[in-house]
Parts: structure tokens; C-alpha cells; sequence
């Protein structure tokens, strides 16, 4: 029973190795020649102004939170559209019941202007 | 093109979470909508939608078992459901009717309280009629994450922003307990329905070479236990009972204990009855536990929801003695015992509310001098409700205990009910100690900020008839229980 799974160890310990090979092998054979400008920390390649460590603002939390709520309801809406003709009414009810009980919560959201950023 | 199987769905089975869902999800619309004056309405509606569902609960009752079954057998709305809906109805109800008075008081006038309590509503629900773990599981997830932001709803309060973070993190944890138990059960036993897993083992047997199964109905029991606050998972109850606002502190002691034990009797006794020779050993442990650190540790508090917090897990200790027995006396008795502790805890919180000053203010024990001198009338009827809990004829606190712990001794466990009957004794004393406050002490305040609106009327007026009713003529709702568990 259990070696139905052996594909998947092995995709496992494969990408593992990958990842892995892929950093050694760099760290081996490439080239080093660090300069102030090479090590200083990334960002979307400008120039790092400030510490890192600050206070966000709640509103950026509330953003983030409705972004994976409607992202989730994109992700549902694929399999589904797929599978449409095969799940025909059914499906086409039931998605009914899940994008309507997701819009009280877009409509609620938009009316307590959550969405504003002022 | 493989053909698909659509199962059959029976709306009948889910009717009563169905309703309260949809109303909860219009009143969330209606909210948005309506000036804040108006936010009162929005809880005579819920209380409309209450009644409702209420109706289609009573009209399942006794329902064909074609009709009470839906989505794979995973829903199973049977008479034992049916009598915990009517509990948790009966809870949302009184809690919603106190609401208003103390959302005016806090100035935290918010109308999405009564969705919350009504989402959390048909979460308890989905709770007691899930026959697969999942749905259980499911039903909890719904009732715990709107009870997080109740506990935590009175924003500009500081303790009750304590109580929501420390119940939401401590619940998650709990949480976590409950459903790592469920993955190892499903391992164990190839399925998460309830009875696929009793059928496993009854075939199988259980302890012998089955270490994944017994840890995982210990981790279900642990998460179950925090949920109806056994000690010693009891540690959240106090500080969360005490932050909440007071008529979700209601809400909590009565509502969601009672759910917690509608799916750990679910679990327990429907998956694993063969071995009740197990784990009724546990449970007389955490029974004992529970009733003995709930009543000693109250006996030392002076904040009168602290009290009645730790009250709240001795009243768990008694109902788990009735889950000790494992008889059907003992099942029955829980589910009596619930339904009236709804009754007298949510009647006392009323008065509590009714006390209590902006920014929850006068709630302690001493704060009730010469309450009796002032409010005749409320000092009497808050002593009913804490004579009822305190276990004393004729309330239904009396009847309730007494069923529980005779089921005890029928099922041959004399101690547990003496332990049972000198926590009891214990108790009278914290309980007491009130009533010496209203009756006997000399008033410090006048108490003309009290002021007595016709909602909270309501609400005592039944809760009085709750206790006292059954405390007088308890046949019917006792031969209800009985045929609720009979199946």
C-alpha cells in the first residue's frame, strides 16, 4: 500500500536535490567579488532607505486578509469551470450559494469602506 | 466522460442552520444600511429568525430516518441533535434579548454582534448533528471564530481585548489538539465517519497493537475538553469569561459548553462505546478534577463574573459525571442539565448586566450590598437563579444535579457522586456569599442607574420559568431527554 507513494518520495528527494545542487554548485564554482553596492539588502532595486523594523498600518492587514478571501474564491472558481458541463445545475447552484454568500461579505466590506485607503 | 455521482442532498436534515445562516447573512447586509439608532431592530429580527428556525427544529422532531439524513451521511439531525439545537436556540435567545441594554450602556453599539451570535448559533448546530468528524470539526471552526471576535467585541475595552486575543490563541491551540486527533482516528481507522470508525472497531478490536487510535481519542478528548472547560484545560475560562462582554460571557457558559458536549458525547458515545470500560476511567478523573478546581477556586473570587466563570467549569465537572456513568440516565441527565443551566446562568447574567456600569464597572461581589433593599423584586429573582445553581429544591438546578448523579451510582460509581455531592455543599458557600451581599449588608449605592428595559424583562421572566418549571414538574422535559437519546 505504501509503495503507491514511492513516485512522490522520490519527486521529493528529487526537488530537495535540486534545490540543494543548484546552491552548492554556485557556491563552489561561481565567481566572488562582493562590492558594498552587491551586498547591500534588495529592494525592487532601489536604494534601501530606512530600517526594515517599522509600524505598518492596520489597513495594509485588511487588504492582505480580503486579497486571500476573494483570491481563494478565484482558485474554487477554476477547478469548477472546468469540470462545468459535467456538474451542470448542481454545480451551477452551488457556485451560486458560494459567490453569494462571499458577496454579502464583498458588499458589507465596500458599505464599511474598507476598501477606501483614506 | 467517467460519470459523476451528485450526491443527494436533503435540505430537510440542514433546515435549521440553513435558515439561521441566511438571516444571520441579511442582517450583516441590513447592518451597513441602517443608522446606528436603529441598530436595536437588527436584534428583534434575529430574535424573529430564532423563532423560525426554532419551529422547523420542533417540526423535525421524531422525523423519518430517511429524512434525517443528508450529504453522505455526514449529517445526521436526529432527535439528540434536535434536543441540543433546542438548547443552543433557547441560549441565543436570552442572550440576544439582554444584548441591546448593555450595547447602550458600553456605547459599543456595533448591530454585527447579532450575526455573530447567530452564525455562531449554526455553528453549535452543525456541531451536535455531525456524524463525520469533518463536520464536526467544521461546526466548532464556525461557532469558535465568531466567538472570538464576541469575546473581544467591546473594542474599547481593554480586558476584552484580552479575552478575544488569549481565547483566540488558546482556542487555536485547542484547536490544533482536536484535530491532530482526528487525522491520527482516520489513520487508524480508514474513515472519519463516526460510525465507519465504530464498526472498525468492532471488528478489530482497540488497545491491543492500535497505539495510533487511543492517542488519537486522547487528543480528541484534550480538545474537547478544552471546549467545554474541563480542568485542566480550563485555563482560558476565567480571564475570557471575565473580559467577554457580559451577555456573550452568557452566551459562552451556556451555548457553546453545551455544543462542546453534544460532539464529545457524539464522538465518545456513538464511536467508541465498546470501550467504555477505557475511557470512563478518564473521564471520572477529569470529572473529579473539574468539579473540585472550578468550586475550590471560586470560593475565592470577588469579581462576580470571575466567580460565576469558575462556576462554569464545576457545572461542566457535574455534567462530565453524567458522561462518567455512560449510562443512559447519565446522557439523558447532561442534556436536561444543559438546557437548564442555559436557563439559570443566562437569567443571572441578565441581572448582572442590569447591575453593571459603563466600561464593566460594578460587577464586583461587594458591589451588590443592599442590593435587596433597593430592587426587592431583582434581589429575588437573582437569588432563585443562584439557589438553581447551587443545586437547591425546587429548581432545576436540584433536579438536574440529582439525575446525574444517581445515573452515577447506577452505574456503580458511589464516589464520584459523593465527591459530586461535597463540591456541591462547597459551592453553596460562593453562592451564599452573594446573597449575604444583597440581603444583609447595608446599601453604599443607591443603584438608580439601574434601569429595567422590557427585552430584559423578557429574558428573566422565561429564565425564571426555565428554572422553575422543570424544578417543580421535570417529567416532560426529563422524557424529552430520554427520547432524545433513544435511538
Amino acid at each position: 500500500m505504501l509503495g503507491a507513494y514511492l513516485p512522490i518520495l522520490l519527486l521529493v528527494v528529487i526537488a530537495i536535490c535540486f534545490g540543494l545542487g543548484a546552491m552548492v554548485f554556485s557556491a563552489l564554482v561561481g565567481p566572488k567579488k562582493p562590492s558594498a553596492l552587491k551586498l547591500a539588502p534588495y529592494e525592487c532595486g532601489c536604494e534601501p532607505v530606512g530600517s526594515a523594523r517599522e509600524r505598518f498600518s492596520v489597513k495594509f492587514y485588511l487588504i492582505a486578509m480580503m486579497f486571500i478571501l476573494f483570491d481563494i474564491e478565484a482558485v474554487f472558481m477554476y477547478p469548477w469551470s472546468i469540470l462545468f458541463k459535467k456538474l451542470g445545475m448542481f454545480g451551477l447552484v452551488e457556485m451560486g450559494v458560494f459567490i453569494a454568500i462571499l458577496l454579502v461579505g464583498y458588499i458589507y466590506v465596500w458599505k464599511k469602506g474598507a476598501l477606501e485607503w483614506e | 466522460m467517467e460519470t459523476f455521482a451528485i450526491p443527494a442532498i436533503n435540505v430537510a436534515a440542514i433546515m435549521p442552520e440553513t435558515i439561521l445562516s441566511v438571516i444571520a447573512m441579511a442582517l450583516l447586509l441590513l447592518n451597513v444600511f441602517v443608522k446606528s439608532e436603529q441598530k436595536a431592530y437588527l436584534g428583534y429580527l434575529s430574535l424573529i429568525g430564532i423563532v423560525v428556525t426554532f419551529v422547523s427544529v420542533v417540526t423535525g422532531w421524531n422525523a423519518p430516518a430517511s429524512m434525517q439524513t443528508a450529504f453522505n451521511g455526514s449529517v445526521l439531525q436526529d432527535n439528540f441533535a434536535l434536543f441540543f439545537k433546542g438548547i443552543f436556540l433557547v441560549s441565543s435567545f436570552l442572550t440576544i434579548l439582554i444584548t441591546d441594554q448593555y450595547l447602550q450602556r458600553e456605547e459599543c453599539n456595533h448591530g454585527e454582534i447579532y450575526p455573530l451570535i447567530l452564525l455562531a448559533t449554526a455553528g453549535m448546530m452543525l456541531m451536535a448533528s455531525g456524524t463525520d468528524l469533518m463536520t464536526i470539526f467544521l461546526g466548532l471552526e464556525v461557532l469558535s471564530v465568531s466567538l472570538y471576535v464576541l469575546a473581544g467585541f467591546n473594542r474599547e475595552n481593554l480586558k476584552s481585548n484580552e479575552a478575544g486575543l488569549k481565547y483566540f490563541l488558546l482556542g487555536a491551540f485547542s484547536t490544533g489538539f482536536l484535530l491532530y486527533g482526528m487525522a491520527l482516528t482516520y489513520g487508524a481507522t480508514g474513515s472519519t465517519k463516526i460510525a465507519a470508525i465504530a464498526t472498525f472497531i468492532a471488528q478489530n478490536g482497540y488497545v491491543t497493537g492500535n497505539p495510533m487510535l487511543v492517542v488519537g481519542m486522547l487528543l480528541m478528548g484534550v480538545g474537547f475538553s478544552f471546549k467545554v472547560a474541563a480542568a485542566p484545560f480550563h485555563m482560558w475560562t476565567p480571564d475570557v469569561y471575565e473580559g467577554a462582554p457580559t451577555p456573550i460571557t452568557a452566551f459562552m457558559s451556556a451555548g457553546p459548553k453545551a455544543a462542546g458536549f453534544a460532539g464529545f458525547l457524539r464522538v465518545f458515545l456513538f464511536a467508541v462505546p465498546a470501550l467504555k470500560a477505557d475511557w470512563s476511567a478518564l473521564l471520572w478523573i477529569l470529572a473529579v478534577l473539574t468539579m473540585s478546581v472550578g468550586n475550590i477556586i471560586a470560593l475565592s473570587q470577588d469579581n462576580i463574573k470571575r466567580m460565576l466563570a469558575y462556576s462554569s467549569i464545576a457545572h461542566a465537572g457535574y455534567a462530565l459525571v453524567g458522561f462518567a456513568a455512560g449510562n443512559a440516565e447519565g446522557t439523558a441527565g447532561i442534556l436536561f442539565y444543559m438546557l437548564t443551566y442555559a436557563f439559570m446562568n443566562i437569567g443571572a447574567f441578565a441581572i448582572i448586566v442590569l447591575v453593571g456600569k459603563k466600561g464593566e464597572a460594578n460587577s464586583n461581589v461587594s458591589d451588590y450590598a443592599g442590593f435587596a433593599s433597593k430592587h426587592p423584586v431583582l434581589a429575588v429573582v437573582m437569588a432563585i437563579f443562584l439557589f438553581s445553581l447551587a443545586g437547591m429544591p425546587p429548581t432545576a438546578g436540584f433536579i438536574g444535579k440529582f439525575y446525574l448523579f444517581s445515573a452515577a451510582i447506577k452505574s456503580g460509581y458511589v464516589w464520584l457522586a459523593i465527591i459530586g455531592v461535597l463540591n456541591s455543599a462547597v459551592s453553596v458557600y460562593y453562592y451564599l456569599r452573594v446573597m449575604v451581599f444583597m440581603y444583609m449588608k447595608a446599601p453604599e449605592e443607591e443603584f438608580d442607574w439601574l434601569k429595567v428595559t422590557p427585552p430584559i424583562v423578557v429574558s428573566i421572566l422565561l429564565s425564571l420559568a426555565g428554572v422553575l418549571i422543570p424544578g417543580v414538574i421535570p417529567g416532560y422535559l426529563l422524557s424529552l431527554a430520554q427520547r432524545a437519546i433513544s435511538m
